[in-house]
């Protein structure tokens, strides 16, 4: 397959990037690990006239601690995502949902920033960004502004992030000592989730204190499911299932080949719990 | 028939690494689209995105203003130099055969049908161009499920009144291979049991992974034809055949070809196109297709409702069997798309020895993509209808699968056995290989962890399923193929060349894409001739070295290629024996050949096979009359089918909570006859069980309403990787065949044929005390759970003690929980 001819534009600062942008107006694309973008240039769903490779910006790659925050730079790849042991130690839940993503190859590619801008319904990252309290940083020609996670998501691939905009960085509080766990449901191993569960829990003395949920594929955009959040606190691990039934309340999941709605109403429900209960046990 | 070979062997049973697979893995090799040649042009297709439409008229101005486009051609221009796709295997004098141009003129069929061919000096050029070409449509109602086509209200060809293609059918009394199949059932229904069955074939895609690519060279005396096909001969014939180009003007080569499981024995319409355009520009051209155009384009497999009508005494012991398949052929007839199902008709009786029988198959029309041969064809839907309803019958009769095979099969010294469709098996032991398989499984412990399972209620379920299955190949005797108005013959040809300098050519007509022909043919003429393995070649896949042959499919290289080889060798040795016994002063009456030495007997005088090649080549000392060489060729044309058998031997677990299956354990005890490579043989066990358990967990070409493939890319056709497979256990029993020298079987298919049936009876077994009978494939965790959930809702209306499903009118008589999510249109 091969795309229609464009112009490969490869800025090596932000400054740089966005005055290109600014420049190219409606025909730019932003080329991030191109796991996503590519097939789409490649079946010809869209030609624009110029590609803008952020590859170069080195400054977007990698993970700061920010104190009370990690500070993932957008371009860092899934692997370096997966790898890293601020993440492990402070945001275990990207850690779990972002080595399920397709495969080792896609994970060596295929960055955070690029499937959070990108937006599928059924990719892994944005429950648990959601469900971390994440913020974004978006950089613009009118500068720099911030965006919690829960404004980020607008639709079916489309977040907060305008034309000639870029995501620069996603900052995720500190969840030390929470367990967590991503219960993701395919019928083959490299597939997108059918539905996906995210789930951290900070328990205190056997019982749940603070519980975050989200929940990919029920909707346009990732969701919380912050009924569930909050009937779980106080919860044991035995008394999960009540708690958890109300899982798919409100959510407008999508039917296709994979399954309709309802039997994805009732995966969440069921992968909801599984993932609290694994959660609760690290 | 020839009696088994028992000569000592050294190379035959060895598990050589295959010779061909530094180049075919490293990808350093000739794939057809890696060839290059000067001047050369590059091809991209208009293709259609409606099932059914006239095409009002075609806007190629802009597309041929394109930068670098040198044509672009309509249907209308390659009109009369376009030749056409054939089908070699009318199933009845009357079928319906729609003509199928490679670019139809004024009507597509099917959603990715060809409408137009740009041309330029870059494949991106050409790719961009085509975007430009501005097709008017008219679109017509498209026929897309096949039942609905049966009413013949829709057409998918108009002109052709109908959508039916052929009804044949075989009946074991009016051919005299047994009894009148209505009296059994008749006779069950007043005293025994009737189990009636529909089962559902999906619709498969053939996945090879090299996309299908022609190279075409109009210079020079021969037009050259490079392609990605199992089949160069066939490919050469019916070019000829419909092009109008003598035969012996056309070369066709089939360099290294990545895979194929049937998809691959097509004579293409890119392949008809591209040569039309080459000879039209007189300049070499290559179309090397997308993997999105391979999944509407390349033809489809499977595709079938089968309905089964079983009648056994109360004890078990099956007295009939009907079978009455409708089989979906797509647009169009493809090049033995109306025999695939056909071939069923041998096979749905499988090991059993059944009193009557009937066959009864309806070939169908529709606006979807065409469908032929895909590993296993017409065999797989077999073995997956009869080994499904055989647990049925051990369900109702209470007694484990096992059970139910044992009393009805065919046992060890039974053989020779002609069966109820008139097939002679010629060697097998199902007892010998259900045994180990049995054995290595763990059946009882597995059998008791299912009963703890259910008795705990344990969220997971366990299910255990049986595959007895045997599989006719190695296609195919010329007399029975003939005897069925297939337009070919069977056999396969082979050419050894001893060179002068020690080293050896094999020669051989069976076309590879992937099974090692170049290690097995190189291990059999090695202990044959007793010439080092590494000092023989094996060369195929070109009409100019290779220029007789039937190519590869239907597990046909070894059993009857192989054959060929080892007569060809046999007369290299025949040859050189007046030779040897004049260059040793000796009778050739006292020679004896063996280990690459001819001696004379008694002595210790000797000659080596290829001394006496050296010495033909300078042909200075020869006894009179002796023509200078010792090369041969062999035709071979087989006797009889390849009958090979297995035992597989499937663990699934449910989670009733999701519908999610896992596999837990898999054994099988194949019985291929010799096995002359085991790790080439192990490899394609591997690889064909994997293909069916995707049939039955995770592959079904889905279209939506406007007769669009659903699930047109590897995004939503869900192919298994290794990451989805568990460790399999596979060992085997050896039934030589009687029927070839060395004792081979056909391993090709067996892997796929078998292991359908196994993977879904272990699932129903699962949940089948939860009132579950079928769950359609592919088993999604969505449908699984439906089943579940259904059978638990209407589990509260008691069963009738001896009710026994009837078919009705026109509804499948499935279980209601069976699931039928197959789109709207099936
Ligand atoms: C075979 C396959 C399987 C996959 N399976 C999964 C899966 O199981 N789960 C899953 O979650 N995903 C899956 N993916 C998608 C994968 O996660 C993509 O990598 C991801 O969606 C996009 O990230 P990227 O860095 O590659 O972005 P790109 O493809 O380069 O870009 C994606 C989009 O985001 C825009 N963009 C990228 N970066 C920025 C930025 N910093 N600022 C503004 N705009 C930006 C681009 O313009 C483009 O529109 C799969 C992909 C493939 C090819």
């Amino acid at each position: 397959m091969i795309p229609a001819s464009f112009d490969y534009l490869a800025p090596t600062s932000v400054e740089e990037a966005l005055s290109v942008l600014a420049e190219a107006g409606d025909d730019a694309k932003v080329l991030a690990g191109g796991q996503s973008l590519l097939p789409i240039l490649r079946m010809r769903l869209n030609a624009p006239e110029k590609v803008v490779d952020l590859g170069r910006i080195e400054a977007l790659r990698g993970v700061r601690d920010g104190g009370d925050h990690l500070a993932i730079g957008a371009m860092t790849p899934y692997s370096d995502v997966v790898a890293n042991d601020l993440v492990r130690e402070h945001a275990g839940l990207l850690a779990r949902a972002v080595e399920t993503v397709a495969d080792p190859q896609i994970r060596h590619r295929g960055t955070l920033g690029g499937a959070l801008v990108h937006a599928d319904p059924a990719g892994d990252v944005g429950a648990p960004v959601l469900a971390l309290d994440a913020t974004m940083v978006v950089v613009g020609p009118g500068g720099e502004r911030t965006v919690p996670a829960t404004e980020f998501f607008h639709d079916l691939f489309e977040t907060a992030v305008g034309d000639g905009e870029l995501l620069t960085e996603i900052r995720i509080p500190k969840h030390t000592g929470w367990g967590s766990a991503y219960e993701k449901f395919v019928r083959v191993s490299h597939q997108w989730s059918i539905v996906a569960v995210a789930a951290t829990v900070r328990v205190e003395g056997g019982s749940i204190a603070e519980a975050r949920v989200g929940l990919t594929n029920m909707g346009n955009t990732p969701l919380r499911a912050t009924a569930v959040e909050q009937a779980l606190v106080g919860s044991s691990a035995s008394g999960l299932a009540d708690a958890c039934a109300a899982a798919a309340e409100g959510t407008n999941p999508p039917s296709d080949l994979n399954g309709d709605a309802d039997y994805r109403r009732h995966l969440a429900t069921v992968l909801t719990r599984r993932a609290v209960q694994k959660a609760m046990e690290g | 028939m020839t009696a088994v070979d028992d000569r000592p062997t050294t190379e035959v049973g060895r598990d050589r690494r295959r010779k061909e697979d530094q180049r075919l893995i490293t990808g350093r090799t000739r794939w057809t689209d890696n060839i290059q040649l000067p001047g050369m042009l590059h091809l991209a297709m208009v293709r259609s995105p409606f099932a059914h439409a006239k095409i009002l008229s075609i806007g190629t101005d802009e597309a041929k203003a394109s930068t670098g486009v040198v044509a672009v051609y309509t249907g209308a221009d390659l009109a009369d130099s376009q030749g056409v796709n054939i089908n070699a295997w009318p199933i009845t004098p009357d079928q319906v055969t729609p003509t199928h141009l490679p670019v139809p003129a004024d009507r597509v069929a099917h959603s990715g049908e060809i409408v137009a061919v740009v041309v330029a000096r870059t494949a991106a050029q050409a790719r961009d161009a085509a975007e430009l070409v501005d097709v008017d449509y008219e679109e017509l109602p498209a026929v897309l499920d096949m039942k609905e086509a049966l009413k013949d209200e829709v057409l998918a060809h108009p002109d052709s009144g109908t959508n039916k293609s052929a009804f044949w059918k075989l009946d074991s009394k009016e051919q005299g291979s047994g009894g009148d199949v209505d009296e059994a059932i008749a006779k069950a229904r007043q005293d025994g049991i009737v189990i009636e069955r529909e089962y559902r074939q999906q619709r498969l895609v053939p996945a090879f992974m090299e996309p299908r690519s022609t190279v075409v060279d109009p210079t020079g005396e021969q037009i050259s034809i490079w392609s990605a096909t199992q089949v160069p001969h066939i490919l050469r014939f019916a070019i000829a055949a419909t092009m109008g180009i003598p035969e012996s003007k056309v070369r066709v080569i089939a360099p290294d070809v990545g895979g194929g499981f049937g998809g691959k024995l097509q004579t293409t319409p890119e392949e008809f196109a591209t040569i039309a355009v080459a000879r039209k520009l007189g300049k070499p051209c290559k179309y090397t297709e997308t993997r999105s155009e391979t999944m509407v384009s390349a033809h489809h497999g499977r595709d079938q409702w089968q309905k089964l009508t079983l009648s056994a005494e109360k004890d078990g012991t099956v007295t009939g069997l009907k079978v009455e398949l409708l089989a979906d052929l797509g647009a169009y007839v493809a090049i033995v798309g109306g025999g695939v199902p056909v071939l069923g008709a041998w096979m749905f009786n499988s090991i059993y020895k059944f009193p009557a029988y009937q066959f009864n198959c309806q070939t169908i029309l529709t606006n979807k993509t065409w469908v032929d041969a895909y590993r296993g064809a017409g065999r797989p839907e077999a073995t997956y209808a009869i080994e499904r309803i055989m647990d049925e019958l051990a369900a109702e009769v209470g007694v484990d699968p096992i059970a139910i095979r044992e009393k009805n099969w065919i046992t060890h010294d039974e053989f020779p056995f002609t069966t109820v469709a008139g097939m002679t098996y010629d060697s097998g032991n199902y007892e010998a290989a259900t045994e180990k398989a049995l054995e290595l499984f763990g059946y009882e412990e597995l059998r008791a962890e299912q009963k703890q399972r259910r008795e705990s209620g344990d969220p997971v379920q366990l299910g255990l399923g049986v595959s007895t299955f045997t599989e006719m190949c190695g296609l195919a005797p010329s007399r029975v193929l003939g005897s069925l108005s297939y337009g070919a013959g069977g056999w396969e040809s082979a050419s050894i060349r001893m060179l002068a300098t020690g080293t050896v050519e094999v020669v051989s007509g069976a076309t590879p894409h992937g099974q090692g022909h170049e290690t097995a043919w190189s291990q059999i003429v090695a202990d044959r001739l007793g010439i080092p393995f590494e000092n023989i070649e094996v060369l195929h896949g070109d009409t100019q070295t290779a220029p007789k042959g039937l190519d590869t499919y239907g597990s046909r290289s070894l059993v009857v290629g192989g054959e060929a080889i080892v007569r060809a060798a046999d007369k290299v040795i025949e040859k050189a024996k007046p030779i040897a016994a004049h260059l040793l002063e000796a009778s050739v009456d006292d020679l004896e050949f063996s280990a690459g030495q001819f001696t004379v007997k008694g002595t210790d005088k000797g000659i080596g096979l290829t001394d006496i090649a050296l010495a033909t080549f300078a042909a200075h000392n020869l006894p009179d009359g002796v023509e200078p060489s010792i090369d041969a060729d062999a035709t071979y044309d087989p006797v009889n089918f390849s009958f090979p058998h297995g035992t597989h031997l499937c663990a699934m677990e449910v989670d009733t909570e999701t519908g999610a299956t896992s596999m837990r354990k898999y054994v099988c005890v194949d019985d291929i006859g010799t096995i002359i490579n085991p790790l080439i043989v192990e490899g394609q066990v591997h690889g064909g069980l994997v293909q069916g358990i995707a049939q039955a967990l995770w592959e079904g070409a889905e279209y939506d309403e406007q007769g669009t493939l659903v699930s047109g890319s590897f995004v939503d056709y869900t192919l298994p990787t290794a990451a989805d497979t568990i460790n399999f256990v596979s060992e085997h029993t050896v039934s030589p065949s009687t029927t070839n020298t060395l004792g081979t079987k056909g391993v090709g298919e067996a892997g796929t044929i078998a292991s359908t049936p196994a993977v879904v009876n272990a699932i129903v077994d699962a949940v089948r005390h939860l009132g579950i009978d079928d769950i359609q494939m592919p088993c999604t965790p969505e449908r699984v759970w439906k089943a579940i959930q259904s059978a638990g809702s209407h589990q509260a209306a008691a069963p009738v003690a001896d009710a026994q499903p009837h078919f009705g009118d026109d509804a499948p008589n499935q279980d209601p929980a069976a699931g039928s999510t197959d789109g709207a249109a099936q």
